[in-house]
């Protein structure tokens, strides 16, 4: 195959319809007769319902129906419960897991603000929203459980009677020998680290029409998901269809992060009330929904302690770490055991013991967002490193340097599994090379040099760093056919949903170099259960390394077709043919060249005979990956803080990073670049905030941060490149990875810039009104 | 009399339509015109997605009811294009990958037309002051491109 299109840097393929405005998200869809759904939700934390009655909603103007529990009982089902230990991981640690059941409509308590109590339909949301303000309610309010440490301890009220407390996940880990290591140390340091909630949120919220066809029993789900099939399969075991009369659309998709990758009620409750009504339903979830509804994320706080030579070697670490789960803990291990596996990240320590609750309590649920798990374990290991690093002197680009594994030392076996139960073995990379190249690239030495005179004029700057090691990609597979059509053109379906990323014009290009035809004829569709049977969905940065490496796979497959029915019609021998530029030709000639139509076309049988070949210009792959791929970066932030109003201004922002081979550069910026704009957000500016009754008070963009160009810097990114073997194509996810270190970065570089003061940080958002307490501390101290 | 019919000029065309009146501009132009390019991100105001251009000014369609759009002039993304070809914004943002998702796209096209017509050479800081409205993962590369065009 030649690489023409890979690694090149082509304009986006999907983008004049998003530039003209007629990319087609969920909202947009219009079907005849279509009716409109609103939510009531539990103002409530923690509440039993006493009495529900819908009669006056349900007798206004233009409403079809009300729902609740009770109406729709036959179709409530558990929703969705993931993240089983797999068998590999479950030998090795044993976790304590419990999963309660949530069900699309609330039966008898609501255990989080946001939770669906009824569901109104009728003729226009406006009217729909009219219906659920006429529901009456009886609640009988509960004790809400809301801090997390104090929730996990004795005494705590109950989140489920049934529990012996709200711990839903339990377990610890240990890798070498910690006590050992700490009782030898020259120096230990230790800090609880505080990584507050925030979430995804996707511009576009979340949606779903649905319209079910009672003559062939066929239901069509519009979904602004991430993952069509895993919608598809709880729609199937939810409605007691087979999956093939469940066709699941991810239309064009405004956003995922993981937030979309959830499994939610509103996925069955709207095909639900399709069903019920005979009619085509639409649910668009606005804002003030979105933020108390779509999943939750992050939220975890750490006791960290790590031990030292005296020469700065980092000998082992002990963590105690809490994650607030929410009211349902539909994830299992995959949050908690993220946080573990990449707690070491580029570091050589060959010494760990981490004890882990993740706890339950009268919140949203949390879901894996862009990073999932791995920016809180950065967080309390990059901060405590630059602790240890203060306490000996040491500049924190020092102590990494001492510490981070040199591309000599790989393949790094942990000596643990990884969440998907294989080994965890670093397979590529250099980090310490890594760690240069971004100390050079930011002008590390420059800054440091600067900094003293700056100080004495009163102008705090402070640069910080934090590095990464990222499994991506997880397995086990994702799905991908590629085909032509008669006029020779290919076709590539694949199980991976775009939500914006620019699956279409990367896949295109992996397609396009495989068979050797122009990128213009390449088309590519993605979150359409109809057009492959069996997918798992983007999220974990797995994209480009699963559906790339499967449709690597099929079009190679298919290239082989190619080539077969090209001997025949060209009468020459399979190895003579080749393909360019979209015609076969043999070797040598020529004047042979035929379109790749002409193969098509001389295949399909005639009245005079069966064809050259079989037309059979189809193949399909599901491409097998052994585990997940390492990435990995370094981040540089540099900041100037106002000691007198605590406002902290991002100067510039760096990016070392190292996803092997690159299918399109601007592509892979723009991800670096979204996800460092979301780590900026978590590092100064986003929380959802819950008062102690477990009342949400972040329920509005204006409560809630979110960074805009005028607070994110410019972004300059490095691009090192390690090829992964684990794949055909040599590359490694980097969906997530930006999102990773902005807060261990932003964080570190603004208790630099606050050295004199001594001032530590410990928790985020570092915003103004917190920075100035601790200036104030400092100050009064 | 809880409808009214209001008569606007939208990307050109002139259409008139009878409307409950506690209907957002943003809701007409959606359901009644199906111009689905203006997008609703937030429909309180501050995500920007919904930013048309009426009578050459930006305004958030969220905000704003349709009654009170009687007799404007309408620009929406829809009617940035001329026909086939893209209008040289469309093209930058293009070029300069200025776009992820494209959700919020519309609207910051909108804003930034508005802003280039009052500030044909404008500076990276106004650009970016310009973009406040506008959280985006795209952001980053969104300044760049405006400031290419
Ligand atoms: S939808 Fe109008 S500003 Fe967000």
């Amino acid at each position: 195959m030649g690489a023409k299109y890979f690694g090149a840097a082509v304009r986006r393929v999907e983008d004049p319809r998003y530039l003209r405005g007629e990319a087609r998200y969920v909202d947009d869809i219009k079907l005849p007769g279509m009716v409109h759904a609103a939510f009531l939700r539990s103002p409530h934390a923690h509440a039993r319902i006493t009495r529900i009655d819908t009669t006056r909603a349900a007798a206004m103007p233009g409403v079809a129906r009300v729902f609740t529990f009770a109406d729709l009982a036959r179709f409530m089902k558990p929703l969705p419960l993931f993240g089983a230990p797999p068998p590999g991981l479950a030998a090795r640690v044993s976790f304590t897991m419990r999963q309660t059941t949530q069900y699309g409509l609330c039966k008898d308590v609501a255990r989080y603000v946001g939770e669906i109590v009824a569901m109104a339909v009728a003729d226009s949301r406006y009217r729909a929203e009219d219906a659920v303000d006429a529901i009456e309610v009886g609640w009988e309010p509960l004790p809400a459980v809301v801090d997390m440490v104090t929730a996990s301890e004795p005494g705590s009220p109950l989140m489920y009677a049934d529990w012996p407390d709200n711990v839903a996940v339990g377990f610890t880990h240990a890798i070498g020998d910690a006590d050992a290591a700490f009782t030898a140390a020259d120096v230990v340091v230790r800090e609880r680290f505080r990584v507050q909630r925030y979430v995804g949120m996707p511009i576009e919220p979340r949606g779903v029409v649905a319209t079910y066809e009672r003559r062939d029993g066929t239901l069509t789900t519009w979904n602004s998901t991430q993952v069509a099939h895993w919608v598809q399969q709880g729609l199937a075991a939810a409605l007691e269809m087979p999956p093939h009369k469940i066709r699941v659309i991810a239309p064009d998709v405004g956003g995922g992060f993981g937030t979309k990758a959830a499994g939610y009620a509103e996925d069955a409750l709207i095909p639900i009330a399709a069903i019920v009504l005979g009619r085509p339903v639409k649910w668009a979830e606005d804002r003030r929904e979105h933020m108390m509804a779509a999943a939750h994320a992050r939220h975890q706080v750490h006791d960290i302690a790590l031990a030292a030579r005296r020469d700065g070697t980092i000998l082992a670490v002990r963590d105690r770490v809490w994650l607030d789960v929410g009211a349902y803990n539909s994830w299992g291990i995959v949050l908690p055991y993220n946080t573990v596996a990449h707690l070491l990240g580029p570091y050589r320590i060959r010494n760990l013991h981490v004890a882990f609750k993740a706890v339950v309590t009268n919140k949203t649920p949390n879901a894996p967002y862009r990073g999932a798990g791995r920016p809180e374990a950065v967080f309390a290991m990059d901060r405590a490193v630059d602790c240890l690093a203060r306490r000996m002197g040491l500049d924190p680009a020092e102590i990494r340097r001492r510490n981070y594994l040199r591309g000599d030392e790989l393949p790094w076996d942990l000596g643990m599994p990884y969440r998907d139960g294989n080994p965890l073995v670093y397979d590529s990379g250099d980090f310490r090379a890594g760690l240069e190249a971004a100390l050079r690239a930011a002008r590390y030495d420059e800054f440091r040099r600067a900094q003293p005179a700056l100080r004495e004029r009163g102008i705090y700057r402070g640069i910080g760093l934090s590095g990464y090691v990222e499994g991506t990609a997880i397995g086990p597979y994702e799905s991908a056919s590629v085909r032509l059509d008669l006029a020779g053109r290919v076709v590539v379906v694949t199980g991976a949903c775009s939500s914006g990323q620019g699956h279409e014009t990367s896949f295109a290009q992996v397609a396009a170099d495989v068979l050797s035809v122009p990128l213009e004829w390449v088309t590519v569709i993605g979150g359409d259960t109809s057009a492959v049977p069996f997918g798992v969905g983007t999220f974990a940065s797995r994209s480009a390394v699963t559906a790339g490496s499967s449709i690597h796979d099929a079009a190679t497959a298919l290239r082989e077709k190619i080539i077969r029915a090209a001997a025949t019609l060209l009468e020459a021998a399979p190895a003579d043919i080749a393909i360019e530029d979209g015609r076969v030709l043999v070797r040598g000639a020529p004047a042979s060249a035929v379109p790749l139509a002409r193969v098509v076309q001389a295949s399909i049988p005639t009245f005079a005979g069966p064809g050259v070949a079989s037309p059979d210009f189809e193949a399909t792959a599901y491409h097998h990956v052994p585990t997940v791929t390492w990435a990995s970066a370094v981040h540089v932030a540099q900041v100037e803080v106002d000691p007198e109003t605590g406002v902290v201004a991002l100067l510039a922002y760096l990016v070392a990073h190292d996803c092997g081979k690159v299918i399109n550069p601007p592509i892979v910026d723009g991800q670096v670049h979204g996800g460092v704009a979301q780590g900026v957000g978590g590092a100064l500016y986003e929380e959802m905030v819950y008062d102690e009754g477990g009342q949400l008070l972040t329920g509005s963009l204006m409560d809630y941060l979110l960074p805009t160009a005028m607070e994110l810097p410019p972004i300059e990114t490095v691009h090192l490149e390690h090829p992964s073997a684990r794949n055909p194509l040599g590359i490694k996810g980097v969906g997530e990875g930006g999102a990773i270190s902005p807060p261990a970065a932003i964080a570190n570089a603004i208790e630099d810039a606050l050295a004199p003061l001594g001032v530590r940080i410990t928790e985020t958002p570092v915003t103004p009104a917190r920075l100035l307490a601790l200036i104030g501390a400092k100050k009064t101290a | 009399m809880t409808h009214r019919t209001v008569r606007l000029h939208v990307n050109g065309r002139e259409y008139e339509r009878t409307v409950e009146v506690r209907k957002t501009l943003a809701d007409l132009l959606r359901e009644d015109l199906d111009l689905t390019g203006t997008h609703l991100g937030c429909e309180h105001g501050v995500c920007g997605a919904c930013t048309v251009l009426l009578d050459g000014a930006p305004a958030r369609a969220c905000l704003m009811l349709a009654v009170q759009a009687d007799g404007a002039r309408l620009l929406t993304v829809e009617g940035l294009a001329d026909g086939e070809r893209l209008h040289p914004l469309q093209e930058a943002f293009w070029t300069h990958h200025g776009l992820q998702c494209g959700y919020c796209t519309p609207g910051i096209l909108l804003t930034a037309k508005a802003f280039l017509d009052e500030h044909p050479r404008p500076t990276r800081a106004e650009i970016r002051e310009m973009l406040a409205g506008n959280p985006s993962v795209a952001a980053p590369a969104i300044s760049s491109s405006s400031m290419r065009s």
